[in-house]
């Protein structure tokens, strides 16, 4: 049995049918990652006793052939705290935090009877792009494990392209989501701002942050994004609408769809010739499926990774003055004051990256750059917002690459963070529109997976999905599994 | 060089941190070379643009005013790094703790 050739609905058939038991399916699943993870290094914590407890609790009480969840495994990125399951956000600051509540979605996820397994590895407090920024793990890449696997969410990534889970969650503030999942070959959606509930997510940045799915295939995103959205009084800005089935459109075809590529997310000295090449070649099999592709204009988007890292860094500053060692996670020894406590606790327990962070988002926030950076910044995320409002009058969805580059080497960009920023480029806009966004697998440059990004209007992930399974569909990109998953060099 | 060490010894000083002087010099040059990259937004006309906030234009949603049950305080103070007496402990506020006379 390999995760990789099973949808969800595959699972759940077999669970219905008693083919296997979802006790099997969770020992299956550790199976697998005792073999593989020593190599890819994606998980933080495992919770094998309490999930083994779960699927035997399930085998005696049945599977309901309802629930398409039911016993499906589940593994989750460490910034999404767990009830009694420690919660590090990758942190030094946090590595024996044990969370007294849930997150809603946890609470969403065990409300359908999915089976946690364990926690993932990240970057620390979700700033980065490549996981290197973990204060406890290097994760690699399942297709070339001397490659990164993508940030922040490089363990979520790298466990579902790696066999390990067939779904697992990740957070998306500039693209942490949709790069990982680009660089590993998966699907990965960031939903709308709002669509799901932030309680219980370690705040980055609370404008921008938004909690999403990683799967191997559109619809089981569809299905888990399912379980988890909806509106939650613990989060004052979570959606209102109504719950939907981001499935129910999905067979509906792209006949007539009138789809936007803008002219700066195909510049050709700034993306790479592969990706340009895989990203065109799925432009003409959309125009093939019947919809109708034309080139539109996001004028400001070359000043999205300003704003973004201006107005993220800032509300990063302002969220993590919490960690002062006193209620909870890392204290400093041998202090004499108060004063002390907190300045020796902070410059202990933050690594490298997430310092920059506090000195920027600090500096721009400070009396004399406050109007030249944070306001300024603010008014061009207006000018983003307003480009992607102006496209969508015409259009139904936005089409481009995900990444600018294929995964790079580790340690490639650790010396140089402002490459590492720059790199946002083409996913920092969505959020800052507060838009969802899926990447899904559009081709390979030089045996690495390219992704490809479908950005809907607000609330309208349905129309995302119904594109991406059409696409899908018709490709056979998603089949292809990485050489250390038991795939063929692609 | 708009941020200079003595930019980070200030803005480090806001931020509850600290840094040796390596790190400084370090911090400063990477620091520098990010403000020149969002400077970028200069070439921006925002004359009559509003800031925008937050994600989307949500409103903000109050719930009825009405007791709801709160968290457990010995649940709370497990993850506490010292407690005494039920409460949080903490090194003396003021001064170099010598006054601290137990």
């Amino acid at each position: 049995m390999n995760f990789l050739d099973m949808t969800i609905e595959d699972l759940h058939e077999k669970l219905v049918n008693q083919d296997i038991t979802a006790t099997q399916l969770i020992e299956h699943v550790y199976e697998e990652i005792e073999k593989t993870d020593g190599d890819i290094g994606a998980f933080l914590t495992l919770t094998k006793e309490e999930a083994l407890k779960k699927a035997q609790e399930l085998d005696q009480t049945g599977i309901d052939s309802n629930n398409v969840l039911s016993g499906i495994p589940i593994a989750i990125k460490d910034n999404i705290i767990t009830e009694g399951v420690r919660t590090t956000a990758a942190s030094k600051m946090l590595e024996h935090f044990i969370p007294i509540y849930n997150a809603t979605v946890m609470d969403k996820v065990e409300q359908k009877d999915m089976i946690p397994v364990g926690k993932l590895n990240m970057d620390e407090f979700a700033m980065g792009g490549s996981t290197e920024n973990s204060a406890f793990q290097v994760t690699r890449n399942p297709w070339d494990l001397s490659k990164v696997p993508g940030g922040s969410s490089g363990g979520s990534a790298a466990a579902v392209a790696a066999g390990q889970v067939p779904v697992a969650l990740g957070t998306d503030t500039g693209g942490s989501i949709r790069q990982p999942a680009a660089f590993t070959g998966i699907v990965g959606m960031k939903p709308t701002y709002g669509r799901v509930s932030r309680n219980g997510l370690i705040a980055f940045a609370s404008s921008l942050d938004q909690i999403g799915p990683l799967t191997r295939k559109v619809k089981d995103n569809a299905l888990v994004l399912n379980a988890i959205s909806g509106e939650d009084p613990k989060d004052s800005t979570s959606y209102a609408g109504g719950n939907e089935d981001f499935t129910a459109d999905l067979e509906k075809g792209v006949k007539g769809l009138k789809i936007g590529v803008p002219k700066e997310y195909l510049q050709e000295d700034a993306i790479d010739a592969g990706i340009l090449s895989a990203v065109k070649q799925a432009i003409e099999t959309f125009k093939s499926l019947g919809a109708i592709v034309e080139e539109v204009t996001l004028p400001n988007s070359e000043y999205g990774v300003a704003a973004y890292y201006i107005l993220s860094s800032s509300e990063a500053a302002s969220n993590l003055q919490r960690f002062d060692g006193i209620r909870y996670g890392y204290r400093a020894e041998g202090v004499q004051n108060l004063e002390e406590l907190y300045v020796k606790t902070r410059t202990e327990g933050f690594g490298s990256e997430v310092k920059r962070r506090i000195l920027l988002g600090t500096y721009s926030l400070s009396a004399g750059s406050y109007d030249a950076h944070f306001k300024k910044a603010a008014q061009a995320r207006t000018m983003i917002h307003r480009d992607f409002a102006h496209v969508f009058t015409d259009y139904d969805l936005i089409l481009g690459p995900t990444t600018t580059t294929t995964a790079y080497n580790l340690g490639g960009k650790v010396e140089n963070p402002l490459a590492m920023y720059l790199a946002d480029v083409l996913t920092v806009p969505i959020n800052l529109a507060g838009l969802p966004a899926m990447s899904i697998p559009c081709g390979f440059s030089e045996g690495l997976p390219v992704g490809m990004q479908l950005i809907g209007k607000h609330f309208d992930e349905k129309t995302i999905y119904r594109a991406g399974y059409t696409f899908e569909q018709a490709t056979d990109f998603h089949t292809k599994k990485a050489p250390f998953a038991g795939g063929e060099e692609a | 060089m708009d941020v200079t060490e003595n930019t980070i010894q200030h803005i480090a000083s806001l931020a509850k941190l600290t840094f040796d002087p390596e790190e400084k010099e370090v911090f400063a040059k990477q620091l520098d070379n990010i403000v020149d990259m969002v400077e970028k937004l200069n070439q921006l006309d925002t004359t009559d643009i509003p800031g925008t906030y937050h994600g989307i234009g949500l409103e903000n949603i109050y719930r009825e005013d009405k007791a709801e049950k709160g968290t457990k305080r010995e649940a709370l103070l497990q993850n506490a790094p010292s407690v005494k007496d039920g409460m949080i402990e903490v090194p003396a506020m003021l001064g170099n703790g010598e006054e601290d006379a137990e």
